[in-house]
């Protein structure tokens, strides 16, 4: 291959050197040397034929003429004949002598090496060289790619590329080439400077700086810690406070309650021993608040939830004593306090039990009575000292004792008690929390919490029920009181009335279709008012009619809708402006009489239909006729070709698709070809499109301001290209695409290229080849 | 009707309609259509619904038609001749930093700078003896080289002399061989002239300091990639374009057309395309990493092409013909969007785009130099907001309806020298019967014997690594 290249080259360099050498020649003397070269032939001519006279010279001429076949400078060739020349025999004379040791060694080592490589043809170098260049510029420019992409399907270019950013200097180099000259500029910096703001580089005021310098890092992070923790507790204790307000329970918050007071009088009681100016202050705060509390009359049984406990008390026994507590609580704040003694408590304590002794019979008294709602307030009125000693009721005390023994004796012991309480309401917390994680786990004791609520709910049904009968009861007796019974008797029916129309209107209205349904309803009503009462009214309000009625009327809006679309709208126009609606109703009517009287003569309707039909005919596919009248048979004027004739020659044209207007009767489509339109049309599908409906698409959105906004139609109308008038427009930068253009000058990089190759190079390089 | 309807129920009183008097009368409030100052815009109310204006396709239709129509109404592209040459002007060179500045050099040897704000000539320089081949101007503006037939390279200043002062080149370099071309680099202070071979010229120096050749024949223009700047492109008379690369001095890649090159342009925007003027009337647009088919083949000139000039935006390209005009093609486009000429124009010998994009150059065989408008329809100077939004508007309507038909023939009429157009229409006739006859030669031959060359393909003999 490489052997059959090399030839093609020198072929391709000997003819580029006769196309450079031919002219030369040529402006010599061509002729002359033509006429030269003729003379030398002719001359050989006659000095063979002379030769060829002898033979024995002729051969002596041949055997001089060729040394041998082939002259080379890098190989060297046997005599005469094509082969290659082997070292051996140069060898073969040497090995008789001896005194050629030395040079047999050097042959030999030689012998061993091999032959270099012919170096390459200088064309097939510079081959190489041009293809690696190549190679390399179009790896340069392929980093083009992705930017002539993007330019090419760009919704618009903006030319010069290159944007003018706007400089914008730090404030503090412009301060610094800067000074205040006018009056208001002195006056600021003078602000500035008073104020020590700062006007150089590093923009920190005197204070930022000190507190840069005032805290090390490690005391920063310290306090910062600190204040996470404390933080951190606070958002603790505030969520167990949450939690705890959150407790339902009215026990636990009372023990709790009543835990504090205790707590304050332990300490208070501590206080008077250690520092008893400290324990009067707090004296009067107490006193204080005890007035308070006496002037706002909280603890009197006036508010609802006294009242509710006050006709609960009967039946529940821990409703009687919450009754019992605030009414001690009462007595011990409206007791005006005389001195802060020890047996106070004992007081409190007995006065508590006289409570406990007084309140159910109160209670009961309230509900024998069957007064006002109220009794607490009346028996506000008498003296709490005189109520306890009339009212007492031994009877009623057994019960409550014997119900709840430990917590009468409890009183003795009340800490521990509360104590109790509270690990009672923890362990049912956390029973209550282990039931919420797994309900099976324990079903015995969820079932025992399940069990006390219920009966609760229970307890409190009952009572619920005896309060109802008990109301039922009472109003009969004041109806008896009142003592007649057909008012009775109307009141009955119209409860009744009452109370399915309250029950049954949540269930029906709960959507808002059928909300709307009844207020047509309401409507309807209206509207049959002049049907016979009764009927109406007797038919409609039984629950059992009640289902069909709205499914009639359905039914009869249908239909009116459909004669509202089919009906002329100016009936409908009528009932909204009745008046002047008859007035335009007689104006129209005149109008209308006018036109007819002005086109008597015309019948538009008709002329249309008959212009459809005429349409229709000239559409229809013609038969065609091919009877020829006389052809076999006799013919002349008057004379009709025979009906079976005519029937036999009679090509019938196929039926045509339908027509499009064919169901539409006030319309006339056109369907044959427009040829004043088709020069408006477009025939061939244009390139960029691949389908008919993306071309309809494009044409059939408009882009005029008419049909769109101002801002779409900026965006609609951006032009692709861009430039601005007077602009320099240079060819694309590296620098503009976000490329790095190469830092190193071309003239730097040719100037250091040991590579170039100049002509001068070139002279050296051919006197090298030569020597 | 709607009037009625848009009237509140209150207004119909009973004692107007006693009266048999109807009084319709909308109310207005000023606040709605009045501007609180002078300064702000004016409410124009607008109603977008589609129902209130109908017939959307065939009013922008109509539209479209008379943006047409206005646009070859406008259509004067001719601007100014500016004569004042006594030979034919051979080059011409923009200012790479003034719009309004260009030069020229004529066959006389005389170059000349004009102003075109004014239209005039503004110096005249007798620069060579015999034909100025080649002009180009230094990046920044300060000076500009010109080859000629005297085998000399002249630096001049861009100023002229001084009073008193007389008119010299700053340097002159004596060449060897006559120089038929010359090129600078865009960004450093070299330059590189064609002739027997392309040489590498340091400003500083009177030796080449590379020189390039590949065959031996003489290279007619050669032209530096102004995006890749160590690029060069040459075309020689042996109907061969070659490529260069500055850096390694060494050529790239050759490419053989069937006709010869008179000169070829780089694309200002896309590094790698550039376009060759061709003998055959054609103008080839390559991807010189890709030589052997080129991207597009742009005919529609009756005669060789003598010139080539982008437009700086890049997409498009000003081409200067044998055959009196010269035509503006869009680089993606194998046919001329248009086509400028006037009966005093000769062969046109050069063209330029001017670097706004706006105007074309061209000097031709009678001594002038033409300009003319990018846009034939363009208006020039300062559009008002709302010009311009017409323009757009107009613009985007005319390539919204360009495929119709009515629209289409009054957008692509032009009018044509008679004998241009003969000469097309001989032309034509030439392509059908050589298409006709390479047809049956298919037909009637061994099917896969004749191979089916592409139209881009077969105007490249060979591509030579």
């Amino acid at each position: 291959m490489t052997a059959n290249r090399l030839a093609e080259s020198l072929l391709a360099l000997s003819q580029q050197e006769e196309l450079v050498d031919l002219p030369k020649d040529y402006l010599l003397s061509g002729s002359e040397d033509e006429g030269d070269n003729d003379g030398e032939r002719e001359h050989q001519k006659l000095l063979e034929a002379i030769s060829s006279l002898d033979g024995k010279n002729r051969r002596k001429l041949a055997e001089r003429s060729e040394a041998s076949l082939k002259v080379s400078e890098f190989n060297v060739s046997s005599e005469g004949s094509g082969e290659k020349l082997v070292l051996a025999d140069l060898l073969e004379p040497v090995k008789t002598s001896s005194s050629l040791a030395t040079v047999k060694k050097q042959l030999n080592r030689v012998k061993s090496k091999k032959t270099v490589e012919l170096p390459l043809n200088k064309e097939e170098i510079e081959r190489i060289h041009r293809e690696v260049a190549f190679n390399k510029t179009a790896k340069v420019l392929s980093k083009w790619d992705p930017v002539v992409l993007k330019n090419r399907q760009a919704e618009q270019l903006v030319f010069p590329l290159e944007k003018e950013e706007p400089a914008i200097a730090p404030i503090e180099h412009v301060l610094s080439g800067w000074k205040a000259r006018t009056p208001l500029e002195q006056e600021i910096f003078n602000l500035l400077h008073k104020n020590k703001q700062p006007v150089a580089d590093p923009l920190l005021t005197p204070v930022e700086k000190a507190s840069l310098q005032a805290m090390s890092l490690e005391e920063a992070k310290m306090r910062r810690a600190e204040l996470q923790r404390a933080r951190a507790l606070q958002s603790y204790y505030e969520a167990k406070a949450r939690r705890e307000k959150k407790i339902k329970s009215k026990k636990y918050h009372k023990v709790v309650k009543k835990g504090k007071a205790k707590k304050a009088l332990k300490e208070f009681e501590q206080l008077r021993k250690v520092n008893p100016a400290a324990a009067l202050e707090e004296l009067e705060k107490i006193e204080k608040a005890r007035m308070m509390e006496r002037m706002s009359l909280k603890h009197q049984n006036s508010g609802k939830w006294a009242k509710s406990k006050a006709i609960m008390a009967k039946y529940d026994l821990e409703a009687r004593q919450a009754m019992q507590e605030q009414l001690a609580k009462n007595k011990e704040l409206t007791q005006k306090l005389q001195v802060a003694s020890e047996s106070e408590e004992e007081e409190g304590g007995t006065e508590e039990k006289v409570e406990e002794l007084l309140v159910p019979d109160v209670v009961n008294e309230v509900q024998m009575n069957a007064d006002g709602p109220n009794p607490w307030m009346l028996r506000s009125c008498t003296s709490d000292t005189k109520e306890a000693a009339t009212q007492e009721d031994p009877e009623q005390l057994p019960e409550p004792e014997a119900h709840e023994v430990s917590e009468s004796e409890g009183e003795d012991r009340p800490v521990a008690e509360e104590e109790i309480l509270l690990r009672e309401f923890e362990e049912r917390r956390s029973l209550r929390k282990r039931s919420e994680l797994s309900q099976d786990a324990e079903p015995a004791g969820s079932q025992e919490t399940k069990d006390s609520s219920s009966q609760e709910v229970l307890s409190e049904l009952r009572v619920l029920s005896q309060k109802l009968k008990e109301n039922d009861q009472s109003r009969k007796q004041k109806a008896s009181s009142e003592g007649t019974i057909p008012q009775v008797q109307r009141e009955e029916p119209a409860t009744e009335e009452e109370e399915p129309l309250l029950l049954q209107r949540p269930e029906r209205v709960q959507t808002l279709e059928e909300l709307e349904e009844l207020g047509k309803e309401e409507c309807f009503q209206n509207k049959e008012l002049s049907r016979p009462v009764l009927e109406g009214q007797q038919s409609e309000r039984t629950p059992n009619n009640r289902p069909d009625a709205p499914k009639k009327k359905k039914k009869e809006q249908m239909i009116d809708l459909q004669n509202l679309l089919t009906t002329q709208s100016p009936s409908v126009k009528s009932l909204a402006v009745p008046t002047i609606e008859e007035l335009e109703d007689e104006e129209e009517r005149n109008q209308r009489q006018m036109i007819k009287e002005a086109f008597a003569g015309d019948d538009v309707i008709r002329d249309f239909l008959k212009e459809k039909r005429e349409a229709v005919e000239a559409s229809k596919p013609k038969d065609v006729d091919l009877t020829l009248p006389g052809w076999g048979e006799w013919g002349g004027v008057g004379l009709k070709p025979s009906a079976k004739k005519r029937r036999r020659f009679l090509i019938k044209a196929p039926e045509g698709p339908p027509r499009k207007d064919k169901n539409l009767p006030n319309v006339i489509i056109n369907e044959k070809r427009n040829i004043h339109t088709a020069a408006h049309q477009v025939r061939v599908l244009p390139y960029p499109f691949t389908h008919h409906w993306q071309f309809e698409r494009t044409i059939q959105t408009p882009i005029g301001s008419t049909w769109n906004t101002q801002r779409a139609f900026q965006k609609l109308t951006t032009p692709k290209v861009v430039t601005k008038p007077g602009h320099i427009i240079n060819p694309i930068k590296a620098e503009d695409v976000g490329y790095r253009s190469s830092s190193r000058s071309d003239l730097s990089v040719i100037q250091r290229n040991p590579k170039r190759i100049t002509t001068r190079h070139k002279k050296q390089l051919k006197k090298s080849s030569v020597d | 009707r709607r009037w009625a309807e848009l009237v509140p129920e209150s207004s119909w009183s009973p004692a107007v309609g006693a009266s048999k008097m109807k009084v319709k009368m909308l109310s207005r409030n000023p606040d709605n259509y009045v501007r609180e100052t002078k300064l702000d815009l004016q409410r124009v109310p607008r109603n977008y619904d589609p129902t209130l204006h109908p017939f959307e396709v065939p009013r922008e239709y109509v539209r479209a038609l008379n943006a047409t129509k206005l646009e070859r109404v406008f259509a004067k592209p001719f601007l100014a001749s500016l004569d004042g040459h006594r030979d034919g002007v051979n080059c011409l060179a923009k200012h790479p930093k003034n719009l309004a500045t260009i030069l020229s050099g004529a066959c006389d040897g005389e170059v000349r700078i004009w102003n075109l704000t004014q239209r005039n000539c503004i110096r005249t320089i007798q620069a060579h003896e015999g034909f100025v081949r080649g002009i180009c101007t230094r990046f920044c503006g300060t000076s500009f080289f010109t080859v000629g037939d005297d085998k000399t390279v002249k630096q001049w200043k861009m100023d002229g002399p001084g009073y008193g002062e007389e008119e010299e080149p700053l340097h002159t370099i004596l060449g060897k061989t006559v120089y038929t071309g010359i090129d600078h680099h865009w960004k450093e202070a070299v330059f590189a002239t064609c002739g027997q071979q392309v040489d590498i010229w340091d400003e500083q120096r009177t030796n080449p300091i590379c020189s390039m050749t590949w065959g031996f024949d003489s290279i007619s223009s050669v032209k530096f990639n102004p995006v890749e700047t160590f690029l060069l492109g040459s075309c020689a008379s042996d109907r061969n374009i070659v490529l260069y690369d500055m850096r390694q001095a060494t050529p790239l890649k050759k490419v053989i057309l069937d006709m010869r090159t008179n000169t070829i342009c780089w694309n200002p925007m896309e590094a790698f395309i550039f376009t060759a003027a061709n003998e055959d009337y054609n103008l080839y647009t390559f991807d010189m990493r890709a030589l052997d088919t080129p991207v597009m083949v742009h005919m529609d000139h009756v005669s060789a092409v003598l010139d080539v000039d982008y437009s700086p935006t890049g997409k498009e390209f000003v081409s200067a013909s044998f055959d009196k005009s010269i035509r503006i093609f869009p680089v993606d486009k194998s046919r001329s969007r248009e086509v400028y000429h006037t009966k005093r124009m000769q062969h046109v010998i050069c063209v330029k785009w001017t670097s706004d994009s706006k105007y074309i150059m061209c000097g031709s065989d009678e001594m002038n130099i033409r300009l003319w408008k990018a846009n034939a329809s363009e208006k020039l100077g300062v559009l008002t907001s709302r010009e311009k939004a017409a323009k757009d508007y107009n613009q985007k309507l005319k390539e919204k309806f360009q495929h119709y038909p009515h629209i289409k023939r009054i957008a692509r009429h032009r009018h044509l020298p008679k004998s241009i157009y003969s000469q097309i229409q001989e032309q034509r006739i030439m392509k059908e019967a050589r298409r006709r006859k390479e047809v049956n030669r298919i037909k009637h031959s061994k099917p896969g014997s004749v191979p089916i060359v592409s139209e881009k393909k077969k105007h490249i003999v060979a591509v030579v690594k």
